[in-house]
């Protein structure tokens, strides 16, 4: 019995970890249409954000949920203006100058910090369920996970911000032809794109540690799951995130990490097959 | 002179300067510098393949380097099992393709496009990377090879005179092999880019729907390009596994993969001339900035020695300014002084105010 | 003559394609060494505390006077850990830079790919990471430990202190898989059991269901070979789920990416690790070392690992070689250290030993407390016993793999 605890609160780990290193790619993408393949070194940044402000003494909630987003944001928010704004459109050159941009932050970041940096712990302890102790942090993630895509749905669907961005989304010239200025708007939601990830980032960083090229290792999984959601941003993420984290989670349980990886692997390839334009291009189309 | 005569001129100048750079560079150039012009020479038929299916196909492959990865691994497996590598080499040039002709048939038929086939393609050579990965142990073996998991396969016997178990080919030859058969597939696709099958796989990219309601199922071409340059990758990898005498996962990865498109896209998309120059430009970019790295630990070495943050930096000024690609930007270059420099030639004068 | 777009694409490009890459010309009467470690990409934090140990002995040979007159030049490599540029670098430096020994090498992979290189070219090949064992290779002279020297000593010190059941997490590549099977052995040879054996390729970082597992079969201790930055999550996630006061765990790869300041002390204090050097060992030849370190890399340099100390005392090696063969010929040089050479170095006294070319070196079990590794046990120089069963290159001087050991 407390197996199945366990393995259901791994599971909604999973989904949720999914989540949130999908979801400020799945603005950007489904957004801008911007393949930002320097998705992953957003994330790094983001744990590097929280690790410095955690070693100046800053307590690790605020450096984690403030301090990183606002960092990443504002990077995101130059990395906008001083190279997207460019490409729009130009779906392929967005993907060369942000492999460009990926390099340049690995090299930048290994430069400034070095190979050895110190990390930062879990807090919050363990409990137990059974025989078995786990993290409490897990559920702290998880928790995360909700709050924000809470946030965001309620943004999008209950605020004026909201509504302009869906509708930039949807018909730019429209929109520009009703008063709204659509660069600015791309700014601001490239800015809380990367924001996410760097909330992410950092909201990872005790779990997976961080190191200058831990970006590879999200990058593959975000790109798959906002693809395989589909062109609605936030229906899109949940419903890919569950879909892929519950099939890595069970398969990872009970075969190995590796073929856990290859399972999500797999079902990403099948579900693309099946649903050309992804999951929200079938179900839940009117969706956010 | 017209245009179809200034084509072939412009073709047999590649073909002499090819040839002259085939044989001569062995002649005067060292060792060192020829083994490094081998490999850059296997890695062009790499991006030609991608050129093609990408360039002039319209098919986003962001797994070409399954292919790769895959003949690779196809010959280093047939020749520990075999020792004669006359068969490992076609089976390293069939199975890819086979294995491309699934795929593309998974794909096409599914009428899966644009994003969504570079996911598809992607998936698949990770996946192929995350289990060859764990192969280390050693149960994990096809005949005598053992996978090696991540320390991949060491020490594979080179190639030998077809049907010649005893005689290797030397390194000289391998030069010549892989010059000569990066010749052979630029012309190879030049003829099949000029052929029916190359102008109707551009009028796919083009606009797919017209091409369908004239006639062509677009399904059957975009297969046929897919698996050629499935075929032509795994032929690059055969060769690949010759000049290192290793393979391991990281083929499969990631930055692998990425770095194909990179080629192309820095060298120029529509055309073959351009991946190949973007292919050689980068990766001697890249060996030049990890060799001779300084000693000191300070700021100024840290930034100028730092092989990632100088390539990245060199990407991003290059999409910004260069976005077409080398070459044909510099075609357009060269067309503009032409057309200046014609211009004057017939005298043309702005009109001169009264 | 109007010039197409094309024709100017085809002819102009394809000039451009063949123009010539010039070699720059070196300093004549210098000896020139070469260093091929990952500065980029995942194994730097393996890789640049060797570049430093090694810049730091070739600038003492230097200031006293250089090798046999002549002065030392370092050429450094980083290959940006990939496969492609190692085996590069490796023509480069034997065809081009001629030089007159390579340092290189961190993974076992990355030893396999440039050790046949170095052998064609006939160049001498120093590889100074601590490996599984089994090279044998006149050419190649090993400085690491090898799991004779370390996993022999820690593992029956382990089962001693907690206990006789053990769990092993291992890397999945040779090192990993080799390493394993050897602390099987002696476990089993002291009278204990392995409950399972985990394999995790290296980018692995989600251990929640291994963490789980480990629990269910409930071992006396945890035995670790896990490697690289990925891997450092299992400390992570293992304390976070409080696992640190229930079972202790013991490894020969800890500590040597500076894991053990990364991690926070609750994070990994009590861990016993077993190696050649420690940057804390008392003895004279080891102060001078740090001191001069420091001086030249800052006295807040993290810590001056294992892998650091092999390479220096792989070139201190190689200048003895030479300072006895009187030249930097290739194989008057092996037939020097073929004598059995011996430094004091600060891990202690490190012999070559003839038959293996690998070494006879002092280890040391170490516990991780509060950032440092406190020296527990000594062994004095123990012997290559493993590669020794398999490889005799006096008896068969024309010996060239890497043998798996069969345990």
């Amino acid at each position: 019995m407390d197996l199945v605890v366990l393995l259901a609160i791994q599971v909604l780990y999973a989904v949720a970890s999914l989540a949130l290193i999908s979801v400020g790619l799945a603005i950007i993408f489904g957004m801008m249409r911007v393949i930002n393949l320097a998705h992953g070194e957003f994330l790094m940044l983001g744990g590097y954000a929280a690790i410095v402000a955690t070693s100046h003494g800053i307590s690790i909630w605020v450096s984690m949920l403030v301090v990183a987003p606002i960092v990443v944001g504002v990077i995101g928010i130059v990395v906008e203006r001083t190279i997207i704004r460019f490409l729009y459109g130009r779906m392929i050159d967005t993907m060369l100058a942000t492999w460009g941009l990926s390099l340049f932050l690995v090299g930048l970041t290994t430069a400034i910090f070095g190979n050895t940096t110190v990390g930062i712990s879990a807090p919050l302890g363990s409990f137990e369920i059974g025989a078995y102790r786990t993290s409490a942090y897990t559920l702290f993630v998880i928790g995360i996970a909700v709050v924000v895509l809470g946030a965001i749905f309620a943004g999008l669907r209950w605020t004026r911000v909201g509504l302009i961005a869906r509708g930039t989304m949807q018909n730019a010239n429209m929109a520009a032809a009703l008063g709204v200025n659509p660069p600015r708007v791309y700014a601001i939601t490239f800015g809380i794109g990367a924001a996410l990830s760097g909330l992410a980032g950092a909201v990872l960083a005790p779990v997976s540690g961080v190191f200058p090229t831990i970006g590879v290792a999200y990058i593959a999984k975000a790109f798959i799951t906002v693809i395989g959601g589909g062109a609605a941003i936030l229906s899109g993420t949940v419903s890919a995130s569950a879909l892929f984290g519950t099939i890595n989670q069970i398969a990872t349980f009970v075969t190995t990490p590796v073929f856990g990886e290859v399972a999500l692997l797999g079902a990403a390839i099948i579900l693309i097959r099946l649903l050309p334009q992804g999951i929200t291009g079938r179900f839940f189309r009117r969706g956010l | 002179m017209n245009g179809r005569s200034l084509n072939l001129l412009g073709l047999a100048v590649v073909a002499v300067v090819g040839l002259t750079f085939m044989f001569l560079t062995p002649r005067v150039v060292d060792l060192d510098t020829v083994l490094e012009l081998t490999v850059y020479m296997i890695m062009a038929i790499l991006a030609l393949s991608l050129a093609l299916v990408w360039g002039y196909g319209g098919i986003l492959c962001f797994g070409q380097s399954a292919f790769f990865g895959l003949g690779a691994y196809t010959y280093a497996i047939a020749m520990f099992n075999m020792g004669e590598s006359t068969l490992p080499v076609l089976v390293a040039i069939i199975l890819p393709a086979a294995f491309a002709a699934l795929l593309g048939y998974f794909m096409f038929y599914g009428r899966i496009s644009d994003v969504y086939l570079g996911v598809i393609t992607l998936t698949v050579t990770l996946i192929l990377f995350n289990s060859v990965n764990s192969t280390a142990g050693p149960e994990f073996h096809i005949g005598a090879a053992r996978l090696g998991g991540f320390n991949g396969i060491p020490g594979i016997p080179p190639l030998n005179w077809p049907f010649n178990k005893k005689a290797a080919i030397d390194l000289e030859a391998m030069f010549y092999l892989s010059t000569g058969s990066l010749l052979l597939t630029y012309f190879g696709l030049r003829l099949l880019l000029a052929s029916q099958f190359g102008h109707i796989i551009v009028g796919i990219r083009e606009n797919e729907r017209r091409a369908e309601l004239l006639g062509y199922d677009p399904r059957v071409y975009k297969l046929a390009t897919f698996t050629i340059g499935g075929a032509l990758a795994g032929f690059a990898g055969c060769l690949f596994a010759n000049w290192g005498a290793f393979v391991s996962p990281t083929i499969f990865g990631l930055a692998q993969s990425a770095q194909i498109i990179i080629w192309v896209i820095v060298g120029g998309r529509g055309t073959l001339i351009g991946p190949v120059i973007g292919c050689i430009g980068i990766q001697w970019l890249s060996a030049l900035l990890g060799a001779n790295q300084p000693s000191g630990s300070d700021l100024w070495s840290k930034i100028f020695a730092n092989a990632p943050l100088i390539l990245g930096v060199i990407l991003i000024a290059f999409v910004l300014l260069v976005p077409k690609g080398l070459v044909p930007t510099a075609a357009d270059i060269a067309a503009f002084f032409l057309r200046r420099r014609r211009r004057e030639q017939r005298g043309f004068e702005p009109q001169q105010a009264e | 003559m109007s010039i197409s777009r094309r024709t100017f694409l085809q002819s102009g490009a394809a000039i451009a394609a063949a123009g010539a890459i010039s070699s720059p010309a070196f300093a004549a009467d210098e000896i020139k060494v070469a260093s091929i470690h990952d500065l980029s990409g995942g194994l730097d934090i393996y890789g640049k505390p060797m570049v430093d140990a090694l810049t730091l002995a070739v600038e003492e040979a230097n200031a006293a006077g250089g090798l046999l007159g002549r002065q030392i030049k370092l050429i450094s490599y980083d290959p940006q850990s990939n496969m492609q540029l190692y085996t590069q670098f490796a023509q480069q430096a034997a065809l081009k830079d001629k030089v007159a020994v390579v340092h290189g090498g961190i993974t076992s992979a990355s030893r396999e790919v440039i050790r046949p290189v170095l052998d064609r070219f006939k160049t001498l090949y120093f590889y100074n990471t601590q490996y599984e064992g089994g090279v044998c290779d006149r050419d190649q002279f090993d400085t690491g430990v090898t799991p004779a020297q370390t996993v022999e000593k820690l593992v029956p010190y382990a089962m001693k202190k907690w206990g006789k059941k053990v769990y092993v997490i291992a890397a999945d590549y040779n090192y990993g898989q080799i390493t394993s099977q050897w602390v099987k052995k002696y476990a089993l040879e002291n009278g204990g059991e392995v409950a399972s054996i985990d394999f995790f390729p290296l980018d692995v970082t989600n251990f929640g269901s291994t963490i789980s597992k480990i629990q269910a079969a409930k071992p006396d201790f945890v035995w670790s070979a896990l490697v690289g930055g990925a891997h450092i999550s299992f400390y992570r996630q293992w304390a976070a789920a409080g696992m640190r006061k229930t079972i202790p765990m013991a490894s020969t790869t800890f500590a040597v990416g500076n894991e053990h300041i990364v991690l926070s002390p609750e994070e990994c204090n009590g861990m016993l690790i077993c190696y050649n050097y420690f940057q804390d060992l008392k003895n004279p030849v080891n102060q001078a070392f740090v001191a001069s370190f420091h001086k030249r890399f800052g006295a807040d340099y993290p810590n001056i690992t294992e892998l650091a100390m092999g390479t220096y005392q792989g070139f201190r090696l190689w200048a003895e070689g030479v300072k006895k063969a009187g030249s930097i010929d290739r194989m008057k040089v092996i037939e020097a250290l073929e004598t059995g050479i011996s430094i004091d170095a600060p891990s202690g006294k490190v012999t070559i030993d003839p038959p293996t070319h690998h070494c006879i070196l002092d280890v040391h079990i170490a516990e991780v407390n509060n950032k440092k590794l406190n020296v527990l046990e000594d062994f004095p120089q123990q012997k290559p016993a493993d590669t020794a069963a398999v490889c005799n290159l006096i008896k068969n001087p024309n010996d060239n793999q890497q043998y798996v050991i069969k345990i």
